[in-house]
């Protein structure tokens, strides 16, 4: 049973009540929320994920109005993991966002059985991608193109792999993508499924895209990176990969680990042997179809 | 749910079955095979509230039942081993730091709490997670180690200026002071209760029994100061609500340490001597009553003269065991949040100097307090019949 197989009004009710638990990968979350607004579009993003019953739940998340007034006059909603709250309380009109980082801040801040990396993932045939870069470097427009384009989404935001093996664990979350990436990628593949578009975020304006299925059915298959790419959009700028050496690929890389010390020399060791069998280029562009094709000839 | 049926029938028995799979995999550790998916559920939920994950796994790991454990059981146990041993690194390295940057200032350090566990290497410490280091110096030794600190990354976290003078002037520290990089923060002492609390430990014969821990350049408190510290620091100086992994170290303690020939014999006189034999009567009770620490007779007896009157020793009995310990995290307890601010008054009663309490002791503050203690009572009762109504779903 899938996320999206119930029935509009049973999700709702259930959500709000004992609440749904959908697995992302190696993750298992329960959600309980009641707002109406948060409904629909979980529905819609995360439709092919499988709904768990009897598994150990990693997460226990809340999505909910801040206590106080009536329920209809509260304007402010907190993200709470296990009754701590995540984040301040965002306004309701945000409630998608604040769950999207609400359900990364619980890898991010707890799931240290694994090592992680701020990045992105693909992979088609031999070749996984690792896209290690922060907002804003066109890592998650660049991953959304590949995406609908054949690669299979390992993640958009959280590469995380086990420390002492070499492959990276799928979540296949939706992809968010901001301000200007929102329409592009929608012209650029206009058969994607896109979430609703918030105008006024911290961060500018966000939409997201739902994962494709193949990528969701695949989300129990890891894969061992290949290539280690730092992207960056550039204005004006030809698709360009120049190579990196290993040795400062692993300095760059390390800055975006997010719990990097966590592992200590077990850590070390394991970022050190997924460098070692990969290549690692910068890669620079500014038209997706020059990035799409370019990535196409990667060995 | 279904929680396993207390025997107990009194209150707090009652109220401590939805904690019985924690204590369980506390002091039995290697029947952690036979927990279902849904204890497991419950435990892990329970001890990640209360600090005791990363101890939980280091345990399975020792008593050999790590690998009989199912996947995702092991896998979310396997995080805390990497948090637990994360923390310990860290805090070897902040105590390496600050010893250089008091190498100076020629003082004697000595380790209190957590820190004191690593560096000497004690059960208490393995799987344990803290975020500040406490120590201790001579008191004409502050300021210079302040500025020693200051001077080298450690700054003062921003407080009121009310709060500041708070800490100078009525308390027994330092303010905190946090490395600007490493943001670990370290708490300087110069005794071990605030200045303020009624209670005087006998600093002078804490130095006196300080041991050298060897190869390191720092000291510890001699054994018995040190439980007596950590009792101290739990039954009248500290938050006590989830606290119960505080209580767990001191039986480890008292194990630990019990094992030595001497010890029992003159803690409960020690006890006396820093007049710090209430907290050490309620680490006995409470360790015996939910972890079985074994008190040896002479010991017990002892002690039994420090205990409070009746009726304080009886609520303190309802009352401790449910905010030491976590509730059921899918239907947190109204009650128990009552009990804890109960406690968390009582605290602060406790630090505040006697003049200021007189001050305080009105009678319409005494029947206020008995008041919350009486309606507490009754929501408790309240809350027992709907338990049995929700057991039922």
């Amino acid at each position: 049973m899938n996320v999206g197989n119930l029935n509009p009004d049973t999700f709702a009710q259930t959500l709000a009540s004992t609440g749904i638990t959908v697995r992302c990968g190696p993750f298992v979350t329960r959600i309980i929320s009641e707002l109406p607004e948060l409904t629909a579009p979980i529905q819609l993003l995360y439709s092919e994920f499988p709904i768990i019953e009897d598994s150990l739940v990693d997460f226990h998340v809340r999505v909910k109005a801040k206590s106080g007034l009536s329920h209809r006059l509260r304007s402010h909603i907190t993200f709470t993991l296990d009754r701590e709250e995540a984040f301040f309380p965002f306004h309701r009109s945000l409630a998608l966002p604040l769950f999207e980082w609400g359900m990364n801040w619980c890898v991010y801040g707890n799931a240290h059985q694994f090592e992680m990396i701020h990045g992105a993932a693909v992979q088609r045939g031999k070749q996984t991608l690792m896209m290690p870069g922060v907002s804003g470097a066109g890592k998650s427009t660049l991953c959304a193109a590949l995406v609908s384009r054949g690669w299979r989404l390992l993640s958009d935001e959280l590469a995380i792999w086990r420390p002492g093996e070499d492959v990276i664990l799928p979540l296949a979350r939706p992809i968010s993508l901001k301000n200007y990436s929102i329409e592009l990628m929608k012209s650029f593949a206009p058969n994607e499924t896109f979430g609703p578009y918030f105008g006024n975020t911290a961060k500018g304006a966000l939409a997201h895209m739902r994962a494709p299925r193949e990528s969701v059915r695949k989300m129990d298959e890891p894969s061992a990176p290949t290539h280690i790419i730092f992207p960056r959009y550039t204005a004006g700028s030809g698709p360009e990969l120049e190579a990196v050496s290993k040795r400062d690929a692993f300095v760059r890389l390390s800055e975006y680990a997010l719990n990097y010390p966590v592992h200590g020399k077990e850590g070390f060791n394991s970022l050190v042997d997924m460098i070692e069998k990969c290549d690692c280029y910068d890669f620079r562009y500014s038209i997706l179809d020059d990035a799409i094709r370019a990535f196409d000839e990667l060995s | 749910m279904n929680y396993p049926k207390s025997q107990d029938r009194t209150k707090a028995g009652r109220a401590l079955a939805t904690s019985q799979t924690l204590l369980t995999a506390l002091k039995t550790p290697h029947r952690v095979t036979e927990f279902s998916l849904d204890e497991w559920s419950l435990l892990i939920r329970q001890a990640q509230r209360t600090k005791l994950l990363s101890r939980i796994a280091e345990q399975s790991k020792e008593h050999g039942t790590f690998d009989q454990l199912p996947f995702k059981v092991a896998d979310t146990l396997q995080g805390a081993l990497y948090m637990g041993s994360n923390n310990r690194r860290m805090i070897d390295w902040e105590i390496k730091s600050i010893q250089r940057a008091l190498v100076e200032v020629d003082t004697p350090i000595v380790l209190l709490k957590g820190g004191a566990y690593v560096v000497a290497g004690l059960p208490a410490a393995n799987g344990r997670i803290a975020n500040d280091i406490d120590i201790m110096v001579p008191e004409p030794k502050l300021l210079a180690v302040e500025a020693a600190l200051l001077a080298q990354g450690w700054s003062e976290i921003k407080f009121s200026d009310y709060d500041q003078r708070y800490y100078r002037k009525w308390s027994h520290e330092l303010p905190p002071l946090r490395h600007e990089m490493r943001k670990t923060v370290v708490d300087v002492h110069h005794t071990i209760l605030p200045r303020t609390s009624r209670l005087k430990p006998d600093t002078d014969k804490l130095w006196q029994h300080a041991v050298d821990v060897p190869g390191t350049g720092v000291k510890t408190l001699g054994p018995q100061d040190m439980v007596l510290h950590s009792s101290a620091h739990l039954f009248q100086d500290g938050e006590v609500s989830f606290a119960i992994r505080d209580l767990v170290d001191l039986v480890d303690l008292l194990r630990h340490f019990g094992a030595e020939p001497g010890f029992w014999d003159g803690l409960v006189d020690r006890a006396y001597e820093h007049q710090l034999q209430r907290p050490l009567y309620y680490t006995l009770r409470y360790g015996q009553m939910l972890l079985d620490l074994e008190v040896p007779d002479v010991a017990a007896q002892a002690i039994a003269a420090a205990a409070p009157a009746k009726p304080l020793a009886n609520m303190m009995d309802r009352i401790m065991p449910r905010v030491l310990l976590p509730d059921d995290p899918n239907m947190p307890s109204i009650t128990r949040g009552h009990a804890a601010s109960l406690l968390y008054l009582r605290s602060h009663w406790l630090r505040m100097p006697p003049w200021l309490l007189a001050g305080h002791l009105t009678t319409k503050a005494v029947m206020q307090l008995y008041a919350s203690y009486l309606q507490w009572r009754e929501e408790e009762e309240l809350e027992e019949e709907d338990t049995e109504e929700e057991e039922a779903y």
